[in-house]
């Protein structure tokens, strides 16, 4: 049987000269990124920003959207949305939060349930009053920048410290570009999104720290090659395991996306556009060429080697004299 | 790397296979389950968005408990002044503390020593914190009993206790299985009721007090009148829940409280075939309100739950029996669920509704479903693309991440985890990433043949070289893992288990099974050529 073989073995691209282009479009990128966070801000889902959130059902060809819309708007619930979804009868309601502290919140459901009348089948129900959102919503930020520091602090004992750093700032940029992806294409923010976020950040870093690895064990090796094709070495010889590793993952999200269902529907988009579109990339564009500017070099690791064997041969001079 | 003694290997398999029959329990009916050995009961929970349900945060207020205790200071400071008939000109609530004006300052030290008298340790008298519940101090004719911040936060801590155990009675009336009832921090309550229809029932059961008085109505004004007016000293107005509301002029004296029940029963009026409540006091309860009636014939008292007047009957004769019945023109399940509240007990205080999470049937099977497709979809897709790129050792990949599969849902069920629509999402996810595992060490292997070696050796050193990378860019991917299981709650910390668990189960399974197995194959083939 002929195997499959993706990526010829033995490439030689050239990855350190692309970093002329994906520098600046990764810079470009993160802008882009930046702006529309900035302008355009969250699709803040009601887990951080309160609210009320109904997912109810019509019988069969019995819905009236005109009919659901001029219901609700009757109750004076200030912003509303209200939204088809599929051919089933099914609509989402989105309230916003109302003022009057947590009894107001609770008293939405109640009167939405009386203004759609009897026949409705209520699949979700969901308030979160002005309390919770606001913990959830710091909750979700501290868990992220614990995250980053844990993993910092993890990279920092096993690697070298350009190694941390370079894995961080690729980081930064994969979450970066993720919330602007969110922030553009107006993807719900919830406490899914933050733990799709932080999925990312661990699988960007799991690539990331394959060819680092490879990085490191060639440094040892060969000490008189060029840095630049040093490193190329490192990203071509993982390129197949990159490559095959991206496809499965791409394989097994794409399940998710298809027919995991609408539960978890941002979440895997959002998946799929970190880990696949851009955790990869930048393990390979940004990670690796950044070693560079942050000092790595086969001359100064060669010396640092040299300068450790030395120490340790002083020492045992000085043990056995 | 590719040696295992026989014993090593023996030990691999039991171990793997052991983890993986964990989940055997969680699969069987549940009247097999509940046969099997105590050990055994074991089984991963479905979460609340697979199997419907209702999610419900509640939270003690702490200014609602500092009013409490305010309003209890004062009444228990009148009665000790009263008692020592100490004079006093004002007693009132003043921000957060209860004021005492005395007539005659002279009065002052022994008036302080009667209130110390209200001031307890907190934590009970055994307490060694030496931390006190109220501070007392006088200045001039004026003494000040304040709570302390300690002491309310104790009571807080007191008040979720005691609410958990009511909330538990309330629920467990409703017949639902396994409802699950949490502190969570310090003054919130988590509950968890799965399979419930309708949560609007649930709010109502868990949203009331449920404080029960019986007090008599004073007459000797019109409640218009003392609305307009001042209502005399020792009484209040409180409104009927009709709608519109009858106001009702009570005095603030309770007869008997909704403690001295002991039983509550919905019923029918004889008569009139309206629902009722009927009730029965205990002894202390049945002969205070025996002596009441006997000293108010033909004056109308009122049956107040949570500050709302039920109904505001006659005493034609003395109601000596200890049990009577409230009417209220109830519907049949309002009379049943007031029933079940008067069974269960008034909370301490009252509850605020702070999150609330439901998830209709339809809506939790569509999602099982949805889980089960994309499950299969995924693996199936990965394992093909496996099998077309390494062949036989595609084959060894996809028995390790099979068993890798069974292995995260025997953890699961071993720790009795919840499993969620995002925790499935885990499971596909750990697919995923499992293989990647497989696909390190496989081009490594790769590597070292084309580098020269032979395929034995270059297997060995594919191993060992493919396993510390493995190791490596697992640990940072656990972090994550983990760090959402910290911070996440519900749905998100489903996620986080299985995940977690996967990563855990890959290293293990990448370390052992795909070596043992290629190890297996090596000694069988003595293979010449690498065959991947």
């Amino acid at each position: 049987m002929r195997l499959l073989r993706i990526v010829p073995d033995d490439t030689h691209f050239d990855f350190m000269r692309f970093r002329r282009i994906s520098f600046p479009i990764s810079a470009l990128l993160s802008i882009v990124a930046l702006v529309a966070f900035l302008t355009l801000g969250l699709n803040f889902g009601i887990d951080f920003k309160g609210g009320t959130l109904l997912e109810v059902r019509y019988p069969a060809s019995s819905l009236n959207m005109g009919d659901v819309r001029s219901r609700l708007e009757a109750l004076d619930l200030g912003e509303v949305q209200i939204q088809a979804i599929g051919n089933d009868g099914e609509v989402l309601i989105r309230i916003a939060q109302q003022p009057g502290g947590e009894q107001a919140q609770q008293a939405v459901v109640g009167r939405v349930r009386a203004a759609l009348g009897e026949g409705v089948e209520y699949r979700r129900i969901e308030v979160v009053g002005p309390r919770v959102s606001q913990e959830l919503l710091s909750y979700g930020i501290v868990g992220l920048m614990m995250a980053v520091l844990c993993i910092l602090i993890y990279l920092w004992f096993r690697f070298e410290w350009q190694f941390a750093l370079g894995a961080s700032i690729a980081n930064f940029h994969d979450i970066v570009l993720t919330i602007g992806f969110m922030a553009i294409f107006r993807i719900d923010f919830d406490l899914t999104s933050v733990a799709a976020l932080l999925t990312i950040l661990g699988y960007s870093l799991n690539d990331t720290i394959v060819i680092y690895d490879r990085i490191r064990e060639m440094l040892r090796r060969y000490k008189k090659m060029p840095t630049d094709e040093l490193l190329n070495q490192s990203i071509n010889s993982t390129l197949s395991r990159s490559v095959i590793t991206h496809v499965t993952v791409t394989l097994a999200l794409l399940a998710l996306v298809l027919f995991g269902g609408r539960a978890i529907h941002s979440f895997s988009v959002t998946m799929m556009f970190g880990v696949v579109l851009v955790g990869t990339y930048t393990s390979i564009f940004i990670a690796s060429p950044l070693l560079i500017y942050l000092g790595v070099s086969t001359r100064a690791n060669a010396e640092k080697l040299e300068k450790e064997a030395k120490a340790a041969k002083s020492k045992a001079e000085r043990v056995t004299p | 790397m590719l040696y295992f003694s026989k014993w090593k290997a023996l030990a691999i398999l039991a171990v793997s296979a052991i983890i993986c029959l964990m989940v055997v329990p969680s699969l069987l009916s549940t009247s097999a389950y509940d046969s099997l050995p105590h050990v055994l009961q074991r089984k991963i929970v479905l979460g609340l968005d697979l199997q419907g349900g209702s999610y419900i945060v509640l939270q003690v207020e702490a200014a609602d408990l500092r009013k409490a205790r305010l309003e209890q200071l004062r009444d228990d400071a009148r009665r000790v002044l009263r008692d020592a008939k100490i004079g006093y000109s004002g007693l009132n609530i003043q921000g957060d503390a209860v004021q005492v004006r005395l007539r005659d300052p002279q009065d002052g030290d022994a008036a302080l020593t009667q209130l110390r008298t209200l001031v307890a340790p907190i934590g009970g008298p055994m307490s060694t914190s030496g931390q006190m519940d109220t501070t007392v101090s006088l200045s001039g004719d004026a003494i000040t009993l304040a709570p302390t911040d300690a002491g309310i936060q104790a009571r807080t801590i007191q008040a979720v206790a005691q609410s958990i155990e009511i909330i538990r009675k309330r629920i467990d009336q409703l017949g639902t299985t396994e409802p699950s009832i949490q502190r969570q921090g310090s003054d919130r309550i988590q509950v968890q009721v799965p399979g419930l229809q309708d949560p609007s029932r649930l709010k109502a059961l868990l949203g009331q007090t449920a404080k029960l008085t019986f007090r008599l109505v004073d007459t000797s004004m019109s409640a218009q009148q003392a609305l307009q007016g001042r209502p005399p000293v020792g009484t209040e107005v409180l409104n009927s829940q009709d709608n519109p509301p009858v106001p009702y002029l009570v005095e603030q004296r309770v007869l008997v409280a909704g403690e001295d029940l002991t039983d509550a029963q919905p019923s029918f009026e004889q008569q009139t075939r309206e629902p009722v409540v009927t009730f029965r006091f205990n002894t202390n309860g049945a002969r205070r309100f025996a002596e009441a009636t006997q000293a108010n014939v033909g004056k109308p008292f009122a049956i107040v739950l949570d500050n709302k007047v039920i109904s505001a009957p006659v005493i034609r004769e003395p109601i000596l029996g200890g049990s009577g019945q409230i009417s209220g023109s109830f519907t049949v399940q309002q009379a049943n669920d007031l029933a079940i509240l008067l069974r269960a007990g008034a909370l301490p205080v009252p509850l605020q509704v702070v999150e609330e999470r439901t998830v209709g049937p339809g809506l939790g099977a569509d999602s099982i479903r949805a889980g089960l497709i994309a499950s299969l979809v995924g693996a199936a897709a990965v394992a093909l693309f496996m099998i077309a790129t390494y062949g036989l050792f595609g084959v060894v990949a996809v028995v390790a991440v099979a068993i890798n599969v069974g292995m995260i849902f025997g953890v699961l069920a071993m720790l009795g985890a919840t499993l969620t629509l995002p925790g499935i999402a885990g499971v596909v996810l750990t697919v995923g990433i499992a293989v990647d595992s497989n696909v390190l060490i496989y081009e490594r292997i790769r590597e070292e043949a084309r580098a020269g070696r032979s395929a034995i050796s270059a297997i060995d050193a594919g191993f060992s070289r493919a396993l510390a990378t493995i190791l490596d860019s697992n640990i940072t991917t656990f972090i994550a893992a983990a760090v959402l299981f910290y911070i996440g709650s519900g749905p998100v910390r489903g996620f986080a288990i299985t995940f977690g668990i996967g990563i855990i189960t890959t290293v293990f399974t990448a370390f052992t099974l795909t070596r043992l197995m290629v190890a297996v194959w090596v000694r069988w083939r003595r293979p010449q050529h690498v065959p991947i």
